[in-house]
């Protein structure tokens, strides 16, 4: 497929998000102080929370992608708000507080393991392996709320199949950037990190698993897994793992950090799945964010149970939860 | 300071601070402050202020010994009765908004998810102790019977904090700052009771029917 793409800019071209910030900020307090500058900026940090000031790249040449739903969009400035990223704190508005400074340019995946042509793809590649598609996606966490985000790129079977896989690669095991410096509030986390996710090779393949590098439009806020993630509309949100580093396919099943945390709440498998109750709660209704009520039924597979279904033929799936 | 407190414009101002917490939460739910998921920030800010209604209540009696200022026992019941108003808030907030007053689905919820029935306890046993804050119920029930059925909160509060371990998901660290502010409270109850200071009550708090032996303060 053709698309159009400006040439030119490259992902490491992208003005660096602080000097985006401080730009927005400076003319912000300008405006507002006559030029005092000190004093303006100190004005625009008061009116202007870190919380709303993420601004992330239009992504150019985006397509319309397939399994798109035409429910109601989540508002972007909630999905921003609302988010389940440890590393930056575990309070939903954490991430979006903390998470301003982290570094995404220069950025690599390493995709290793079980392939014949191992490599490390830049950010700059991978934006460029394929048409970047816009999928309208459901997005189920296990927490029992759920959103719709319009994702922005492609199925992951691309990448693995420039890397090709050996016949002794069963799973994929995808890992996440972790940073101490970067991430302070890490240690309050509880759980051990970096964060490590995996996949059934042929669950990796579907192409319902998007390799994703932006949403409403734009690239990934960082609070949202910047630069890179996955996002599995069938699974619980945890299996769809933040700014991927590194992809590597294996003979054995994975570990997967919330299976390590708590195996007895968190399986490797953790499709969306009414009948299976989280230990804790029921998983047969959700709440359709930003609503009030838990009144939205949970579908099976999170309603793409007709795309993925097969995967799991004669699976116990109250066993493998 | 004493007379501070005995000043009944202190009172209300005490109890229109009370008040605040709920103030907030519609002003913010007005005003788009809830966030994505509303009835999540809702849940956790009324729970927050039960477990901190808790512990000012407990720490009512410490505080009036430690600094010498008996006259803070006019608010404990007050303190008491928020926690029980924002233990209504948040039980009735799951039982709405979460539940939709599905009687059966809460019913099966208590029974079978531990968080939620330590949680579920904790806030049934306050209801005696709200029903029975009033003057009339000390009098009816006598001071020492009233007292001991008001111990009720030392269970309230340590069932309040397993809730709220139980509830998180991975990061327990603010779970175990209200236990360890609650095992405090509790413990300097213990270290009293096992010096025998307890049946040396102070002046203005409800003591058996007995002469009391200390009166200083």
């Amino acid at each position: 497929m053709l698309l159009k793409r400006s040439p030119d800019l490259k992902y490491s071209d992208v003005t660096p998000r602080q000097v985006y910030l401080n730009r927005r900020k400076f003319l912000f307090g300008m405006g507002l102080t006559g030029g005092v500058a000190l004093a303006g900026k100190n004005l625009a940090n008061l009116l202007y929370p870190s919380v709303r000031a993420y601004a992330s790249t239009k992504l150019e040449g985006v397509v319309k992608g397939p399994f798109s739903t035409d429910e109601k969009v989540t508002p972007e400035g909630l999905v921003t708000t609302y988010n389940n990223f440890y590393e930056f704190g575990t309070e939903k508005r954490d991430p979006s507080k903390n998470s301003g400074k982290f570094q995404t340019s220069p950025w690599s995946v390493s995709v290793e393991g079980e392939v014949n042509k191992p490599r490390k793809f830049t950010m700059d590649e991978i934006l460029k392996l394929a048409p970047l598609e816009e999928r309208i996606y459901r997005h189920r966490c296990v927490e029992a709320w759920s959103i719709v985000v319009p994702w922005i790129g492609f199925s992951f079977s691309v990448l693995a199949n420039l890397v090709e896989p050996t016949p002794k690669a069963k799973y994929v095991a995808f890992e996440s950037y972790f940073d101490p410096k970067q991430m302070p509030l890490w240690k309050y986390a509880g759980i051990q990190l970096p964060y490590v996710e995996g996949l059934r090779l042929d669950e990796a393949m579907h192409p319902l698993a998007l390799l994703c590098v932006g949403m409403y439009g734009e690239t990934l806020p960082n609070q949202d897994g910047a630069p890179v993630r996955m996002v599995l509309p069938w699974k619980y949100g945890f299996k769809s793992i933040k700014s991927l580093v590194k992809i590597k396919f294996v003979k054995n099943q994975p570990q997967t950090t919330w299976n390590i945390t708590n195996a007895h709440e968190y399986g490797f498998y953790s499709n969306v799945n009414p009948k299976v109750d989280h230990p804790r709660w029921s998983q047969a209704r959700e709440r359709r964010l930003p609503g009030y009520f838990k009144n939205t039924p949970t579908l099976m597979f999170n309603g793409y149970a007709d795309q993925v279904a097969s995967l799991y033929n004669g699976m116990d799936l109250v066993k493998n939860y | 300071m004493n007379r501070i407190l005995i000043n009944k414009w202190t009172k209300t101002a005490v109890f229109m601070a009370c008040l605040g917490p709920l103030g907030l939460l519609v002003w913010e739910a007005f005003n788009g402050g809830l966030g994505a998921n509303p009835t999540e920030f809702i849940e956790h800010a009324t729970g927050d202020w039960i477990l901190r209604f808790l512990a000012i209540t407990l720490a009512i009696s410490p505080l009036r010994k430690i600094l010498g200022l008996p006259q803070l026992i006019r608010y404990r019941r007050m303190f008491g009765l928020f926690a029980f108003f924002y233990g209504c808030l948040h039980f009735s907030t799951y039982l709405g908004l979460d539940q939709m007053l599905n009687l059966r689905d809460v019913w099966k919820d208590v029974m079978k998810r531990r968080y939620i029935t330590v949680g579920f306890t904790g806030f049934v046993l306050m209801i005696p102790l709200a029903i029975t804050s009033t003057a009339g119920w000390i009098r009816r029930l006598g001071g020492w019977r009233w007292q001991m059925l008001h111990r009720l909160i030392y269970l309230t509060a340590v069932a309040g904090v397993i809730h709220y371990y139980w509830q998180v998901k991975s990061d327990v660290h603010k779970p175990l700052e209200y236990a360890a502010i609650v095992a405090i409270l509790l413990s300097w109850r213990l270290f009293l009771w096992l010096h025998g200071s307890h049946r040396r009550p102070l002046p203005g708090s409800v003591t058996r029917k007995e002469p009391t032996t200390a009166a200083t303060d």
